[in-house]
């Protein structure tokens, strides 16, 4: 079976799960919202400065949310074994690893569409001047977040302090990725698409770019290894 | 023929501490060998080794003359642990689905329908497993082990949890799957049951081969002669 098919076919199969638990989802998308509606007491939603804070409040709660996603990635894999059905099926470890990217890019693609909602209605905050501009955004930096997740979480999966340790090894290296996600989002929600931004949206592609292709080179040596 | 399973001076450490030493195995294409030793003899790290789940340090090892994680050997490779290997939150078919589809089996509904019907569990197919009792699972679990047909069977105690009806049934599976030309190894400490489907039986203590060959109307007679026989702490 193709690769990219079987991918599909785990992100399917965790969807699945996801949608009828909840887990992640519920936690994810609580933290989300809650965060952005205690922020909204701190700032006064009628001043201009919400908007230049805005792309840095948003993409910290989609970062911190997309933890509780990561952690129920692979570790939705350890009761019963299922990780090593998976392993010894012919199910290639670069699909099972893209494969738990895209259910945390989808599961997390739907915390940052809530969240938006929820910034726009206790912020006063136009966000859906570029809708596309933003979706696209929001899509590389996601992806970028999921696949990092991913393929960290896989390390991280057998470790007892998993929950710590995912986001302590990820948010250095997110760095770059986050600044950029802030910046364009801080200009789409000012309405002000600068030469800059095209800079930042280049610095996204290239991060997903490079760290999917790590992951899927050495995604055997980070299941198996 | 060159043989469908075979180990070459393997050895495996956790650590410092050998958990195979200088193994050496080789199974017949068609046979089916059973792997018996004490607690912590070895027997579930060296399937692991042989499933690709678990490194090992020297030596050689080939599944039809494939390297244990190479693609061909996991397609060709049925593999059932300590754990079941089956999701909680789907039903019996949708986990029967997931590895068909997964496992690159096209129309994959037909076998499903006939091997939850062979395992006994076409009533509930629908209904989540975490609503199944032990047993149940560990029927599913076979099933799914079984499902794509695989040459080479790796079985980590598969009669755990089974009643004597359903190990009635896997003795089933395992000689239609034998007729069928696959190749089986499977640890147990079930003797008596083993004796009688093994066509080989294979002894591991402390991580050294102890006995590999042919089991006996001797064996077979007496399970425990093997254990006084050929261990140096003798009795089972």
């Amino acid at each position: 079976m193709n690769p990219l098919l079987q991918a599909l076919w785990v992100a399917r199969k965790d969807l699945a799960i996801e949608f009828r638990t909840k887990e992640s989802l519920n936690a994810a998308g609580a933290f989300a919202v809650v965060i952005l509606l205690l922020f909204s007491f701190v700032f006064d939603p009628a001043s201009p400065e919400v908007a230049t804070i805005g792309g840095g409040l948003l993409w910290l709660c989609f970062a911190f949310g997309g933890a509780l996603i990561f952690n129920r990635g692979f570790a939705r894999e350890l009761p019963n074994e299922c990780l090593d059905a998976l392993l010894a099926s012919p199910v290639s470890a670069s699909s099972l690893l893209a494969g738990k990217a895209i259910t945390s890019f989808v599961l997390l693609l739907i915390v940052e569409a809530v969240s938006l909602f929820v910034f726009g209605f206790f912020y006063d905050v136009r966000w859906w001047l570029h809708p596309l501009k933003l979706f696209a955004v929001c899509a590389l930096a996601t992806w970028g977040i999921a696949i990092l997740g991913a393929a960290f979480g896989a390390m991280t999966v057998n470790l007892k302090l998993r929950e710590l340790m995912l986001p302590v090894l990820i948010y250095p290296l997110l760095l770059p990725l986050l600044m950029a996600a802030i910046e364009l989002t801080n200009n789409l929600l000012m309405n002000q698409v600068t030469s800059d931004s095209l800079l930042w949206g280049r610095v996204l592609l290239v991060f997903d770019i490079v760290y999917t292709s790590l992951a899927v080179a050495l995604a055997e040596t980070i299941l198996v290894n | 023929m060159p043989p469908a399973i075979r180990l070459e001076a393997v050895w495996k450490y956790y650590g410092d501490y050998p958990a195979l030493r200088n193994y050496t195995l080789q199974v017949a294409e068609g046979d089916c060998c059973a792997l018996l030793g004490r607690n912590g003899a070895g027997k579930t790290t060296l399937l692991r080794v042989l499933a690709g789940l678990s490194p090992f340090q020297k030596g050689d090892i080939s599944l039809l003359g494939w390297k244990p994680r190479s693609g061909e050997a996991r397609r060709n490779t049925g593999f059932l642990g300590h754990g079941i290997g089956v999701y909680e939150d789907l039903s019996a078919r949708e986990n029967l689905r997931f590895f068909a589809t997964v496992a690159g089996m096209k129309q994959a509904h037909s076998p499903i329908s006939s091997w939850l019907e062979r395992v006994d569990l076409a009533r509930v197919a629908d209904i989540p497993v975490r609503q199944y009792s032990r047993g149940m699972r560990q029927r599913l679990a076979l099933a799914r082990t079984f499902l794509a047909s695989p040459r080479i069977l790796l079985l980590d105690e598969p009669f755990t949890s089974l009643d004597d009806r359903a190990i009635a049934m896997m003795g089933e599976l395992l000689r239609d799957a034998r007729a069928g030309g696959a190749t089986i190894l499977f640890s147990t400490h079930q003797i008596r049951e083993a004796m009688v489907i093994a066509s080989h039986v294979t002894l591991i203590e402390q991580g050294k081969l102890r006995y590999s060959g042919v089991r006996t109307q001797e064996m077979l007679d007496d399970p425990g002669h093997l254990y006084r026989e050929h261990t140096e702490l003798g009795g089972f």
